[in-house]
């Protein structure tokens, strides 16, 4: 709890530093937000560590391995948002300090997620996050498309959040429960039961919206091509992050049991999502939108991931540990291509690919953290994206021989690799070879983004050349929350 | 350690060169050409201190890197890939030789030709599959990034998307082919270590209808990366479109890697999933030889002449493999030896001819060996020995192919092959006629080849004769570890009839 606690006093404290701060020297408040974020960083290093589990509020908020495993990589994802927010602060007309506030709430919700273990914490946990993105995606109050991508948000965030509560209040009515360790100790007697099943199809619905999966991803484009760059970068990698954690406690922790038959769902569900991020990015000039839906394509790879998990709870080390790695390897890609971004495109109104033409001239380092970003998330060795790539296709190869529907669901992964390379290139060859530049003015690049670039590099690289350690780590996160889920759901039945 | 410093030399350098400013063009060039030579020289060396004779792995270097998955930095040398090894090498300096055409972003360029150079050495030096296709996809993209910078023709973008979506597609059939064959160890032993994995595999087979499943694709896969009919149009074009040090790299020495992976892992492997497959394999390889060899018979652009020459080729590597007896895929080691010199001199010539007549077809070429007749001589002797001239490394290796698949595939298969060798013979004399004989077309002014220019070519001619004169430089390392290879997969009965 003291995490989040923390999150949130250092929102509200930068709120109130805000009345007594200059307005041209308002900007600089994100240093302060992100210096306070990563004390709250080291700080977990320091007060948790992942062997023993803690649980609050009577079970409704455990930390596990997995819990900090997010938490960190939630701050760490806000911490890189909140110094991008400072190079964009020029283009938000007013209220920059409400904006970094904004990013720590969604990242107190983020955080809340991550811990969340009961259906009342998740839905509070879910609407904290999406709130916060509704002001945040429409935070350019003069750009209609800024708008428009905030009432479409809007519309379809709040349709989904109905979604979510209606089957949260069918499982409640089945189950008689909100804790998903006592749901799991009745999952197998309530497995035939429509009405609950009902439930769990709304809940899945209502997190399928947060991760942009088929067929909810609808909203993902738009919203991502008129939000403000850090909103979007945030969407891209924490909301993202948040709605695969979220669904990861629900099939795992709440029904191991009804995940079980849902193999086949979730893999239809993620080879759709395949298809349908990577056909639909191919035509795409607008450079955001194109990551809208590459951003899609992705949380179809990572719903390849739970698939392999679903189809055997109770060894779920593989698919969960390639779905950590993933998510780590997109944090920097991610990042470090929205950096880069967020200090070309200057101009609201050329965010078309071609903008990023003759880039290499201007600045070779944003044209090289670019190129790195795109063939990570083509997923090309020596990247972080290859090696997330590698294990997901090995966790879903593995199950291949109990159930063929993976063989089906790993060639729709490679026919959607193949045609991401068409766009991603598409991208690298906007920077490097493409016709005399508009503008061929030297980028600025202020010191402290300079350093975060070379970060996102370095992790990209990283992890793509030594991903000993954090394979382990992954694959010790991944096992210990089954040990956990064994062993709440043996104590239930005691109660 | 000899091992580890080749493969390392060139990327250690390349870092290097990121350091350096962009103006100091010269250092960055000589830089480039000393690592490459050192390498060479290093290369060199160790195939002296091979041990002939032997099939183990020499030069073993072994760290881990992932133990929880089983993958290490492994590197070690046999028979089949010391002459791989050799001749990466050798035209990684060749084509560091031949840079001299590139004229912008020189910088990029060195950076991304010594990355490609390490990949491909460190792709063949590799003992575990991981490790293996690691390099390989290191070596690979640059290929794209340079086709598509430093590129030449009006096709330069096409082909540019064309290989890059072809190869990676091939790339990535392969991928899940390796593994797949990782996943069908008990998770207890699983290891990525390739003798581990044959030594396993040999003990405890795998089921014949999983073998059916797994060997086709790493054979489409692999076979896409190597120009596989009818898998092969990106080849021609890309060729033709590559700055010549990349064409010379990727038509000579990656393409190799596919053929090399079906010899090394999927031969060993999956001896049952090999007979049941290389059937539908030789029938393939007729396309590549004799339908490609058709092609190049209608080209007008030497280039692209070339590159589907260089396609037929890889037909004749593939039927090596096909007939699964020791002589024959002796034979196809040796022609991939033969080939990767042969493609890389044939590239660094038309190179040349490009830059300096500014074109490469071949209605407006003509009469050129009085200007160039280094140039053309060289380039006489290389389609000579694309022909298959006794005297050349070619000769031997197709010969030995010939021979070993002559006992073990129908005789349509060996006919169609002896056929493609009178095709071959036609389209490289009716391109020596076309280009180096008959009336001179322009008066433009041409330039024979420097002293220091003739490096490369020399290098290159004189390693194809050296082997072509005394193949048992070759032969008898190949011979024992090929040996081994196919005395894991029992004795060879393929039959197309059935």
């Amino acid at each position: 709890m003291i995490l989040e606690i923390a999150v949130l006093v250092l929102g509200l404290g930068v709120l109130l530093i805000d009345l007594w701060t200059a307005p041209e020297q308002k900007r600089f408040l994100g240093y302060g937000a992100a210096a306070g974020l990563l004390l709250i960083l080291v700080f977990s290093f320091f007060r948790f560590s992942a062997a023993d589990a803690q649980a609050a509020f009577g079970g409704m908020y455990v930390i596990d391995g997995l819990a900090l495993f997010f938490k960190r990589f939630f701050l760490v994802a806000a911490i890189i948002v909140t110094l991008m927010t400072v190079e964009f602060s020029d283009r938000i007309e007013a209220g920059i300090s409400e904006f970094y506030s904004l990013i720590t709430f969604a990242l107190m919700g983020m955080m809340f997620a991550a811990s969340a273990n009961d259906f009342t914490m998740l839905f509070v946990a879910m609407e904290l996050i999406t709130v916060s993105f509704y002001i945040l995606t429409s935070f350019q109050r003069s750009r209609l498309i800024s708008l428009e991508a905030g009432v479409k948000y809007l519309i379809l965030g709040a349709l989904a959040s109905a979604f979510l509560v209606y089957g949260i209040a069918l499982v409640y009515g089945t189950a008689g429960t909100m804790k998903f360790a006592v749901v799991a100790g009745k999952a197998s007697a309530l497995a035939g039961n429509s009405l609950f099943l009902l439930g769990l199809l709304l809940i899945v619905m209502g997190l399928g919206f947060k991760i942009a999966a088929f067929p909810l991803q609808i909203w993902a484009p738009d919203v991502y091509q008129g939000a403000p760059v850090p909103t979007t970068a945030f969407l891209a990698v924490g909301s993202k992050a948040a709605g695969f954690i979220l669904l990861w406690r629900v099939l795992f922790f709440a029904v191991p049991q009804v995940t079980v038959q849902w193999t086949n769902l979730l893999i239809v569900i993620a080879a759709i999502t395949i298809l349908y991020g990577n056909l639909c990015a191919l035509p795409q000039r607008n450079i955001k939108r194109l990551f809208g839906y590459s951003s899609i394509a992705h949380a179809g790879y990572l719903l390849l991931g739970i698939a392999a998990m679903a189809a055997d709870v109770k060894n779920v080390a593989a698919g969960g540990s390639a779905i950590l790695y993933y998510l780590s390897g997109y944090l920097f890609t991610v990042l470090g291509a929205f950096l880069v971004l967020c200090l070309v495109l200057r101009h609201a109104d050329a965010e078309d690919i071609s903008s990023l033409a003759g880039l290499n001239q201007r600045s070779p380092l944003l044209a090289g953290v670019m190129t790195l970003a795109m063939v990570s998330l083509a997923g090309i060795p020596p990247l972080a994206g290859f090696f997330g790539k590698f294990l997901l296709l090995k966790a879903a190869l593995d199950q291949g021989a109990a159930n063929h529907g993976f063989y089906c669901l790993v060639g729709v992964a490679i026919v959607g690799v193949v045609i991401s390379l068409y766009y991603y290139f598409g991208v690298i060859r906007a920077i490097y070879w493409s016709a005399s530049p508009a503008d061929a003015s030297p980028v600025k690049i202020p010191v402290i983004q300079r350093a975060l670039l070379y970060v996102c590099a370095a992790g990209m690289l990283y992890l793509g050349l030594f991903p000993n350690s954090l394979v382990n780590l992954a694959t010790r996160t991944a096992q210990a929350r089954t040990q956990v889920n064994v062993t709440e759901a043996s104590q239930q039945p005691s109660k | 350690m000899l091992l580890t410093t080749i493969v390392a030399l060139p990327l250690i350098t390349a870092l290097l060169l990121v350091l350096i400013p962009r103006n100091f063009r010269f250092v960055m060039r000589l830089l480039t050409l000393a690592a490459t030579l050192v390498t060479f020289v290093l290369a060199l060396f160790l195939v002296l201190r091979f041990e002939t004779g032997s099939a183990d792995y020499q030069f073993v270097t072994k760290i881990p890197w992932v133990e929880s998955l089983g993958i290490s930095f492994y590197l070690g040398i046999d028979g089949i890939n010391i002459g791989l090894v050799f001749m990466a090498a050798l035209v990684g300096f060749a084509a560091a030789c031949a840079s001299w055409e590139i004229r912008h972003h020189e910088k990029e360029f060195y950076v991304l030709l010594l990355v490609m150079t390490g990949g491909i050495i460190g792709a063949f030096a590799s003992l575990d599959l991981f490790l293996f296709y690691f390099f390989h996809e290191l070596a690979l993209v640059p290929t794209f990034i340079m086709i598509g910078l430093w590129g030449r023709g009006e096709q330069k973008n096409f082909a540019t998307f064309q290989i890059t979506l072809y190869l990676s597609l091939g790339a990535l059939i392969a991928l899940i082919g390796l593994i797949a064959i990782y996943l069908q160890m008990p998770a207890a032993v699983r290891t990525f270590e390739m003798p581990k994995i044959v030594a396993y595999f040999q003990t405890a087979p795998m089921a014949a209808s999983v073998q059916q499943w797994i060997f086709p694709l790493l054979m489409f896969g692999f076979g896409i990366l190597v120009s596989l009919w009818p898998f092969h149009t990106w080849a021609p074009l890309g060729y033709a479109a590559a700055p010549s040090a990349t064409a010379m790299l990727h038509a000579g020495v990656l393409k190799k890697f596919g053929l090399y992976g079906l010899i090394r892992v999927a031969l060993p492997i999956m001896p049952e999933g090999a007979k049941h497959w290389l059937g539908v394999l030789a029938l393939l390889c007729l396309g590549n030889i004799l339908y490609c060899g058709w092609v190049a018979m209608r080209q007008r652009d030497l280039n692209l002449l070339i590159g589907n020459s260089s396609v037929a080729h890889m037909g004749f590597v593939f039927l090596g493999i096909a007939s699964l007896s020791v002589i024959g895929i002796t034979g196809a080691v040796m022609v991939m030896v033969a080939h990767g010199l042969l493609a890389a001199l044939t590239f660094a010539l038309s190179g040349y001819l490009y830059n300096h007549a500014g074109t490469l077809d071949m209605d407006k070429l003509g009469g050129l060996l009085k200007k160039l007749p280094f140039i053309g001589t060289v380039m006489i002797m290389a389609m000579f020995a694309g022909c298959g001239l006794p005297g050349f490394a070619n000769f031997v290796g197709e010969l030995l192919v010939l021979f070993g698949s002559w006992k073990t595939l129908p005789w349509f298969v060996v006919a169609g092959a002896w056929g493609a060798l009178v095709i071959g013979a036609i389209y490289m004399l009716r391109a020596i006629r076309d280009v180096w004989h008959g009336e001179a077309a322009e008066a433009t002014a041409l330039q024979d080849a420097s002293a220091w220019r003739k490096v490369p070519f020399v290098l290159l001619l004189a390693a194809l004769i050296v082997i072509g004169v005394w193949p048992r430089l070759l032969t008898d390392k190949i011979e024992p570890s090929v040996k081994r290879i196919v005395s894991a997969s029992a004795p060879p009965t393929v039959a197309l009839t059935k």
